[in-house]
């Protein structure tokens, strides 16, 4: 490596000039077409973030309603068929609007950060997958207001979603929700792999990844291989209800199990492809409040990598007692018990990390060892379903409804809130209130421990889940009423931790670059960053860049500041190849998304929708791709 | 944060070629996800064979003549691909022109001999499970065919414009010519699985 002709003098001299420049290239201007046009990272995965959120809200709002109507025996609240519509709304909409794109979400804005470039890579891809993300929720929650909100469950199920149950559009409207999420996820999958691969600061070795960046490479090629599966179930749902296909109607030669077989393909993986980025959250939180680097690293990513590709070998436990053979079974319970070794190899290195560091309890970390506590006790549960006796006594009831709880809100939601406490000053430039994180971990903590683990016993004692209502004879009013007022603990939490992120963005503390002392490159620029990310692209010796610097980062220069620029790199050794240019903002993004939508929303009505449909969205891609003699275009 | 300058990246090219360029990575990957697409509608053909008790079901045995001919097609037209990708990196403008052309009527043939192939099988999409999953697999690889076909055609204009003499409009018809050698290589799992398949 050369110095040139720079010196460390001449950046401080120039350095006012360059950021001036900088920010005229990568601004994204005031004005309504402008927020519509723009494709820096960090705007759209505010938006992303924000609206899962609003979604996540949303659907804690159902759970409330459903608690509230199974409180006591024979409620009148809600009728069978709301009941039926708000369960399913409440899964999927957690599963598909929440929890993927939240945790996506979170990389759209700290991946490129933490590897060092200016933007993600494919960044118009990244704007076209936000309003398509919002169409599909808009979707499903437009529909639910007019009461054709699906009703076959999340995982909607053949023959009751088929053309034979599944009267009306309820299920399309669940089958083409699907299509807009995983699009979605899918584009977003995309340009972390790609940035990841691609646009790593010089020296940024693979083993020099931070843990949050290797758990989204994972994760994302996670969401790659599995989506597609229920890309092809979901469609082939639509077929058989619309222009009468037979893939699930076994008169006809088709097979319902194929659904399922489909569905968890997709739908276990899909479990992974929440809990992998929070155990990346973990890593890093861990990390900077042990005060240490992580201890066992490479553990860590093969523990990472193995789950992912175990994460596949899984489905059929989902399938247990749909009467598949003996061995199939017992391969799948084997493979469902192998998944606790890579998740037990990650937590004893975050152990070893805390036993040997010098913790400090602060919000994040308490969120983490929430996490260690619940998702212990949901991987214990897991451990037990994965037994096809004990499965075939407990389908179907509330102890699977607790298991699933504990694994989802215990494995990814309290390192999600924990995450959100970390780096909350990097997005908004302001601290979280360090008391009411304390109150917000201590009722979310309590109220969702009383809330579910009541749920293992209901489920012991036979109360089957997705029951509107139950006779006053059973023995399940006690314990219902119990986990109902629990609930609102949890409720009431959440509600603090709403207020305390709203009320922190306006008048919080003052962070600066790096609150926390941490040691990942995200922290070396200000909070919240500029548009450009970093005035300089940093340039990585070490694993934990910002310990071993002692307050000095070393940078590459030579990039231009009149195009939007960034390095290009080789894929393992991170070696500098290219000064590539990075899309300006556009419209067109914009616009593909919505014919997108016109065409995924009239295919439910008429196959014909399809091939008109098809016209303005190509139109769309040419005016996306097509040059425009922008300095972006030149090479 | 005090900055300490370290390297200069001044003399690297603006745009990098092949592996050097993100776009030819996001080829890949859209590859892959549609990869597993294929595999796993000819995973659902053989799942749906699995359980059926005679297999085509109240159908035929598929005409070889329209597939075999496609595979021929296909298989031929990776030649002209080949040669067009040389041309691209040789940065050969009339060549490159020339090339897009020739790909775009070889990628507007298929479509025809397409046309035939869905009768072929002698059974409807809504007849029963097996002209569903065979009506799906050649509709998702007609998706394919006309996709790539349309993305060659705009690039063909483009080539004629002023936009043309770019390293990055070369890079373009490498990355088209990579995802054309994509959908051929997809169709031979696909025609073996449609065609042969139900002959063992």
């Amino acid at each position: 490596m050369t110095t040139a002709a720079h010196s460390a003098e001449d950046l401080a001299t120039e350095g006012g000039e360059i950021e001036r420049q900088l920010a005229q290239t990568w601004k994204t201007p005031d004005g309504f077409w402008a927020a519509l046009s723009t494709v820096d990272h960090k705007i759209i995965a505010r938006r992303y973030i924000l609206t899962a959120f609003v979604f996540l809200a949303l659907g804690g709002a159902l759970a409330l309603m459903m608690r509230l109507q199974l409180a006591q025996p024979e409620s009148r609240f809600i009728g069978p068929d709301r009941y039926n519509q708000i369960f399913t709304m409440h899964g999927s909409n957690m599963m598909f609007l929440f929890a993927v794109p939240v945790m996506e979400a979170m990389a759209v804005y700290l991946v490129p950060l933490m590897v060092g470039t200016r933007n993600i890579a494919f960044p118009r891809l990244n704007a076209f997958s936000y309003w398509i993300f919002l169409a599909g929720g808009g979707l499903l929650w437009i529909s639910f207001v007019l009461d054709m909100g699906p009703d076959v469950g999340w995982f909607a199920y053949v023959p009751l979603s088929g053309p034979q149950y599944g009267a009306g559009k309820r299920a399309d409207i669940w089958a083409q929700m699907i299509t807009f999420t995983e699009l979605s996820a899918l584009a977003v999958a995309v340009e972390i792999v790609v940035t990841i691969f691609k646009q790593r600061a010089p020296g940024m070795t693979l083993d020099r990844i931070p843990l949050f960046v290797w758990s989204m490479l994972v994760t994302a090629f996670v969401v790659i291989l599995a989506m597609p599966a229920i890309m092809v179930a979901s469609t082939s749902l639509i077929l058989d209800r619309l222009v009468g296909t037979h893939f699930y109607n076994p008169a006809e030669g088709g097979d319902v199990l194929l659904w399922q077989h489909l569905f968890w393909f997709f739908g276990h993986p899909e479990v992974y492809i929440i809990f992998l980025p929070a155990v990346g959250m973990v890593s890093t939180i861990v990390g900077t409040f042990a005060r240490r680097p992580v201890f066992g690293y490479l553990g860590i990513v093969v523990a990472l990598i193995s789950t992912g590709v175990l994460s596949f070998g899984l489905w059929v436990h989902h399938m247990f007692v749909a009467g598949l053979p003996r061995l199939g079974e017992s391969f799948f319970t084997a493979s469902s018990m192998a998944i606790a070794i890579p998740a037990g190899i990650q937590i004893f290195c975050w152990l070893a990390t805390l036993w040997d560091g010098r913790p400090v309890f602060k919000a994040p970390l308490l969120f983490v060892i929430g996490f260690f506590f619940t998702f212990v006790l949901g991987g214990l549960t897991g451990v037990m379903v994965a037994s096809v006796p004990f499965d075939t006594q407990v389908h179907d009831t509330y102890f699977v409804v607790a298991h699933f709880h504990y694994v989802l809100i215990g494995g990814a939601v309290f390192p999600l809130i924990g995450a959100i406490y970390y780096w909350f000053p990097k997005f908004t430039g302001r601290l979280m209130s360090e008391r009411l994180g304390r109150w917000v971990f201590g009722l979310i903590f309590v109220g969702f421990n009383l809330t579910f683990f009541p749920m293992h016993i209901l489920g012991f004692q036979g109360m089957p889940r997705r029951i509107y209502t139950y006779q006053p004879e059973m023995p399940w009013d006690t314990l219902n009423m119990f986990v109902s007022l629990s609930a609102l603990i949890l409720a009431i939490g959440f509600l603090l931790f709403f207020y305390d992120a709203i009320r922190s963005a306006r008048s919080g503390a003052i962070a600066g670059p790096n609150p926390w002392k941490a040691s990942t490159l995200e922290w070396a620029t200000a909070s919240p960053p500029p548009a450009y990310n970093f005035r300089y692209i940093p340039v990585v010796t070490s694993r934990d860049p910002l310990w071993t610097t002692s307050g000095e980062l070393t940078v590459a220069v030579g990039l231009r500041t009149d195009r939007r620029e960034l390095v290009v790199s080789t894929v393992a050794e991170a070696r500098p190849e290219a000064r590539e240019s990075s899309p300006r903002n556009s419209i067109w993004p914009f616009w593909a998304a919505v014919a997108t939508t016109v065409m995924l929303i009239s295919s439910i009505f008429s196959p014909w929708a399809v091939v008109w449909g098809s016209i303005p969205i190509a139109i769309a891609l040419i005016g996306w791709f097509w040059p425009k003699g922008a300095p972006e275009d030149e090479a | 944060m005090k900055e300490h300058p370290v390297l200069d990246l001044v003399d690297l090219p603006p745009h990098g070629m092949g592996a050097a360029s993100p776009t030819w990575w996001g080829t890949l990957a859209f590859m892959l996800i549609e990869g597993t697409g294929f595999a796993l509608v000819i995973a659902v053909y053989l799942y749906l064979m699995s359980v059926a008790t005679q297999w085509p079901l109240n159908a035929p045995q598929p005409d070889l003549a329209a597939g075999t001919m496609m595979t021929v097609l296909l298989l031929a037209s990776l030649i002209p691909n080949l040669i067009l990708t040389r041309f691209a990196k040789a940065r050969a403008l009339v060549s490159v022109r020339i090339g897009l052309i020739v790909m775009s009527i070889l990628g507007t043939l298929p479509l025809i001999v397409r046309a035939y192939e869905f009768p072929a099988f002698a059974v409807k999409w809504d007849d029963n499970a097996y002209g569903s999953i065979v009506w799906a697999i050649l509709g998702l690889h007609t998706t394919h065919l006309v996709t790539d076909l349309v993305d060659t055609l705009v690039l063909t204009v483009l080539m004629f414009s002023r936009h043309a003499n770019s390293v990055r409009r070369y890079g373009d018809v490498e990355d088209n010519a990579m995802y054309w050698n994509f959908v051929v290589a997809a169709w031979v799992p696909v025609y073996l699985c449609l065609y042969w398949v139900p002959r063992l």
